[in-house]
């Protein structure tokens, strides 16, 4: 049982493994001898790939002209479009109108209450989701109302809004492309597969470049980010309409643009809304990234807390984007459920547009007499940022003893040595380290492929940031794993806490990433022990969630028989549940990883010394080329850690084929 | 046996729908499949070349009017069938003929136009638009014929009446229970008035006791409406109950076809056989089917039976009594005598 080393395998896997072994020997023995530049990488070998990237695009951008109109000033004519609904929606949630300049500006036309808009949100949470919802809803926007953070809100709101409306019809059009043709489905997903893996960061820079700093580059990066997942839920969700559905549509006489709009689309709509709902999600999660190239709002305030170290009003607006991102994802995900299973209205209910359209006229007359419903009154304005403030200086004062010396320790006696043993291993040893595995793994074709993405990061010059982000990596998912999977598997046999465990793991993953960073900051300072942390902090989640899932996956007859043939709870776990569990726990694993990637870029804000950091040096100096090619090498190195895991996956679960059909064989 | 009375059908007509030498051979197209000897082609040939023939040679006629029902086990093309008799699935070879007009040639815009006022299909599984309530979906043919709404929804309230679904027009797909869902099904068939009238096993996803329901209301709808049918079924019962004629369909061939009473007395193979086995014969047979004519020595004795009756219905009068048994038709004249020795061999299934 369980690993199945039976008679007639060990003989190959002993050899497979004495291959191995020789190779890894002959590689040391090898790189310590063989010429100097087998150990350190040698000028010849790098190229300014950066600097061409940077000049063909700055080129691109500048000089390059179509139509006659230079890229640049189609570019920027495209922003000031998308500046339009920006300025709209602003103009409506958050700032109103104004007349008269300079000094005595006076605001001519309020905005909408915020007794307007939340109750909207509210009466719509209710109408989707029940009391629940909408107590949830107003739990939030009350929130943003008491703690002064409304108008900022509704500034991020606005970019939200407009970026998701964008995302979804460029989403909606480039899936049904798609959908329609294998050619086109072929190159979008290519293209939006490279797009995921490259680091946020790495958009902002040649957007910077063709858009210029403001709002609308900022909505442009947030676009090209939360496209993906609309994409692609749109062509799953009309590859998944019932052929049947299909039929009905052609037989009453569809015409193929009926046939879309009437039958496929509509049918569609429950999973093209998950989509939306991920787009919505990625969306507020770029919200402070965006920020850096010029979106105003709460994440501005968060980036602008983070910079001046002001823990406290951080967490305030940190606490706002999470507010928000709660209201519109369940709110969306309750219309995503409508929209699968309609509901009749009972006689007498109103439709839901003309009880909002009351709603609005109602309030806004009470704003007009009552001015507190119009804008929260500053003196009643709450503040827990002073709390915050004092609770570090506290933590500073009392127990910074004890966090230096561990932060002290865990840098000199664990991060510290680990990173200097890859940045001096030799280039070609750990090369030819990852060939190896990976032919161990997967065969030759993997092997080549994991080979020329580390031999390309080489050409790069980018070798040594590359191995720092290596290091912070495999310390935070060992350690977000060695934490995380336990958790899970506690979890995974008490079934009473698993829909809790959901509920604050949903939660975790609407935060976005720099929230992450302010409890670390608050503990250990800058540096790379709070980069650590905070990257942990945010891979655990998908450790935690799969190791709950694979472990209480395993069919309940194999654990009868563990029983029958008398294995102890430990037996059990060990032949029994691991096994069948290990893909799910190496997926998780790759979750982990890609989501250690991402926090990992931003923790760069934050003072580590790896591509993140070259990534924000170039966003910072506008250094086109450098920022996205180091953006590409982060890409590569998950993209080689991303097909290592799925090969072992893919490796792990014929495992338990092979030994099934043994069984069924005896 | 001879059955000397006529259906009572318009043979000299067109009929509604015809089809002659149809094939579906999955995986070829018609150039590769006539090249590589059409319905010539053996099974192994099939094979050898990775297609699967899961329609061969299928040809009938269904009258106006008529109930066809065509009957298989699972895979043996039934879905196929009906699906190339509308140009869901573009046939490999043969012809069909709608009303005399060949709906292989027809342009696609002709196509749009004939599925849009000719034929009506109810599904398996429903295929109900799940964002579009009771009154919406039974609206949609009529809607995408651009119908106005007002005209389109008072039809299809008519239609939602007919059906027995009043009160829940304002009702989502989800709202409804499975045996509500294909009445909505068949409503929406129905909404554009078509000729002819598909069903694809509309009633194999329902619990027992619903399905008996559904079909008798089928049957009153059919009393009622007269559409040309084609319903695809693999319960014999089903089929037994509703059917004008049958075609029975083994791996993608047509191998017999006939009323009941023709599979059950007179099985063509050995697999009709042992499909009809199980069947009471009684329930099947009719008055007409032992049926003989007058003779001098009969005499009008207390009973009479009219010559549509099944068996089982008339049993105990035919079974209670020495006499032969005056037949009349459906207008009270005697057209001949039943014997009772006749009907009891008949039943013993040695006749
Ligand atoms: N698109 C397809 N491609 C290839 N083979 C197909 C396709 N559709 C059906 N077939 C094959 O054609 C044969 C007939 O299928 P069909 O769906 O007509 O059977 P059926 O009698 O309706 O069965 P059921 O009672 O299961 O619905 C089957 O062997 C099926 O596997
Ligand atoms: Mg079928």
């Amino acid at each position: 049982m369980g690993w199945a080393l039976t008679i007639d395998n060990l003989p190959r896997l002993a050899s497979s493994s004495v291959k191995c072994a020789v190779a890894v020997i002959a590689l040391v023995l090898a790189t310590s001898v063989g010429p100097g530049w087998l150990s350190t990488i040698p000028d010849w070998l790098v190229f300014p790939i950066s600097q061409w990237v940077g000049d063909s695009l700055t080129w691109f951008a500048r000089e390059a002209s179509i139509g006659g109109l230079a890229v640049q000033e189609i570019t920027r004519g495209f922003a000031e479009l998308i500046n339009k609904p920006i300025e709209a929606a602003v103009v409506i949630l958050a700032d109103g109108l104004f007349s008269g300049s300079g000094l005595d500006i006076t605001q001519s036309v309020p905005p909408f209450s915020w007794l307007a808009i939340g109750g909207v949100a509210i009466i719509a949470a209710y109408r989707f989701g029940g009391s629940a919802l909408a107590l949830t809803t107003c739990i939030c926007v009350s929130f943003l109302v008491l703690f002064g953070l409304w108008h900022n809100a509704m500034v991020t709101l606005s970019n939200v809004l407009v970026s998701v409306t964008i995302a979804t019809l460029l989403g909606l059009a480039l899936g049904i492309w798609s959908f329609r043709s294998a050619h086109v489905e072929n190159v979008t997903r290519g293209i939006m597969n490279v797009m995921q893996t490259v680091p946020i960061f790495a958009y902002l820079i040649p957007t910077l470049l063709l858009f210029g700093y403001g709002p609308s580059a900022a909505v442009v990066a947030t676009v090209a980010y939360a496209l993906p997942p609309m994409v692609h839920n749109t062509v799953l969700a009309l590859k998944s309409v019932p052929a049947e559905t299909v039929e009905c549509g052609r037989m009453t006489g569809c015409s193929r643009r009926q046939l879309l709009w009437q039958v496929q689309l509509p049918t569609a709509l429950a999973k093209i809304a998950v989509g939306l709902n991920q787009s919505v999600m990625m969306t507020l999660n770029m919200v402070i990234i965006a920020s850096m190239i010029g979106a105003g709002g709460l994440g501005f305030d968060v980036l602008k807390a983070l910079r001046k170290l002001d823990i406290g009003a951080g967490l305030e607006a940190g606490m706002g984007i999470v507010a928000l991102a709660i209201v519109l994802d369940r709110i969306s995900q309750a219309v995503a459920k409508r929209a699968a299973h309609g509901k009749h209205r009972e006689p007498g209910q109103w439709p839901l547009w003309r009880l909002l359209g009351l709603w609005i006229v109602v309030a806004t007359g009470i704003a007009l007499v009552f001015d507190p419903t119009q804008a929260w009154p500053k003196d009643y304005v709450i503040s827990t940022a002073t709390f915050w403030n004092d609770l570090v200086s506290w933590i500073n004062r009392e127990l910074y003893d004890v966090l230096d010396a561990f932060r002290t320790f865990a840098l000199l006696q664990v991060m510290r040595p680990f990173r200097d043993a890859l940045a001096v291993a030799p280039w070609t040893l750990m090369i030819g380290l990852l060939t190896i595995g990976a032919y161990a793994l997967g065969g030759a074709r993997l092997a080549i492929y994991c080979a020329a993405l580390a031999f390309a990061i080489v050409l790069t010059g980018y070798w040594i940031p590359a191995m720092n982000s290596l290091y912070l990596i495999l310390i935070s998912v060992t350690l977000a794993v060695i934490m995380g999977f336990p958790i899970g598997f506690w979890l995974a046999s008490r079934s009473r806490y698993q829909t809790a465990a959901n509920l604050v793991l949903d939660t975790l993953q609407t935060l976005p990433t720099l929230v992450y960073l302010l409890p670390a900051v608050m503990l250990f300072r800058i540096g790379d022990v709070s980069a650590v942390i905070a990257v942990i902090l945010y891979a655990m989640a998908p450790a935690i969630r799969y190791g709950m899932v694979g472990m209480s996956q395993v069919p309940v007859a194999r654990l009868e028989a563990a029983q029958i043939t008398g294995c102890t709870g430990w037996q059990t776990l060990r032949w029994i549940r691991f096994p069948a569990a290990l893909p799910t726990l190496l997926i998780g694993i790759n979750q982990t990883i890609m989501m250690a990637f991402s926090m990992l870029i931003i923790a760069a804000l934050i003072g580590t010394k790896d591509l993140g950091q070259e990534i924000l040096i170039a966003l910072n100096r506008s250094l086109v080329g450098e920022g996205i090619v180091a953006g590409l090498c982060v890409a590569c190195l998950a993209l080689i850690a991303d097909a290592l895991l799925k090969a072992g996956a893919v490796r792990a679960s014929t495992h338990g084929h092979k030994k099934k059909d043994q069984e069924h064989g005896e | 046996m001879a059955n000397d009375i006529p259906v009572s059908q318009d043979s000299n007509d067109v009929p509604m729908l015809s089809c002659r030498g149809i094939w579906k051979v999955f995986g070829a197209n018609k150039s590769k499949f006539e090249q590589s000897g059409g319905s010539d082609m053996t099974d192994e040939e099939l094979l050898a070349r990775g297609w699967t023939a899961a329609v061969r040679d299928a040809s009938f006629d269904v009258a106006r009017g008529e109930v066809f029902v065509i009957m298989g086990l699972s895979g043996s093309g039934k879905s196929t069938v009906v699906r190339c008799l509308s140009r869901l699935i573009e046939p490999t070879s043969g012809e069909v003929n709608v009303e005399g007009q060949d709906l292989l040639a027809a342009s696609e815009a002709k196509l749009l136009k004939i599925r849009r006022q000719k034929m009506g299909m109810v599904f398996q599984h429903f295929a109900l638009l799940p964002n579009r309530d009771v009154l919406g979906n039974v609206a949609f043919p009529l809607q995408v014929q651009d119908v106005a709404r007002s005209q389109r929804e008072e039809r299809a309230r008519e239609m939602i009446s007919l059906v027995g679904l009043e009160g829940r027009e304002n009702f989502f797909p989800g709202e409804l229970s499975g045996g509500q869902q294909q009445r909505v099904g068949i409503a929406r068939s129905l909404a554009s008035d078509p000729a002819i009238w598909f069903l694809d096993e509309p009633f194999s996803a329902l619990d027992p006791l619903i399905r008996a329901d559904l079909q008798d209301e089928l049957l009153r709808l059919q009393d009622q409406l007269h559409k040309t049918t084609v319903f695809i079924t693999h319960d014999l019962d089903e089929s037994i109950k509703i059917a004008d004629r049958i075609a029975i369909m083994d791996q993608g061939r047509i191998v017999q076809i006939g009323s009941p009473e023709e599979l059950v007395l007179n099985p063509a193979n050995d697999y009709v056989a042992r499909f009809v086995k199980n069947v009471p014969r009684s329930k099947v047979v009719r008055v007409s089917n032992i049926i003989r004519s007058a003779t001098s020595a009969d005499v009008v004795g207390d009973w009479v039976v009219n010559i549509n009756d099944r068996l089982a219905d008339v049993a105990p009068r035919i079974g209670g009594s020495t006499q032969p048994i005056a037949v009349q038709d459906d207008g009270g004249v005697t057209v001949g005598y039943v014997d009772r020795d006749k009907f009891v061999r008949i039943l013993a299934g040695s006749a």
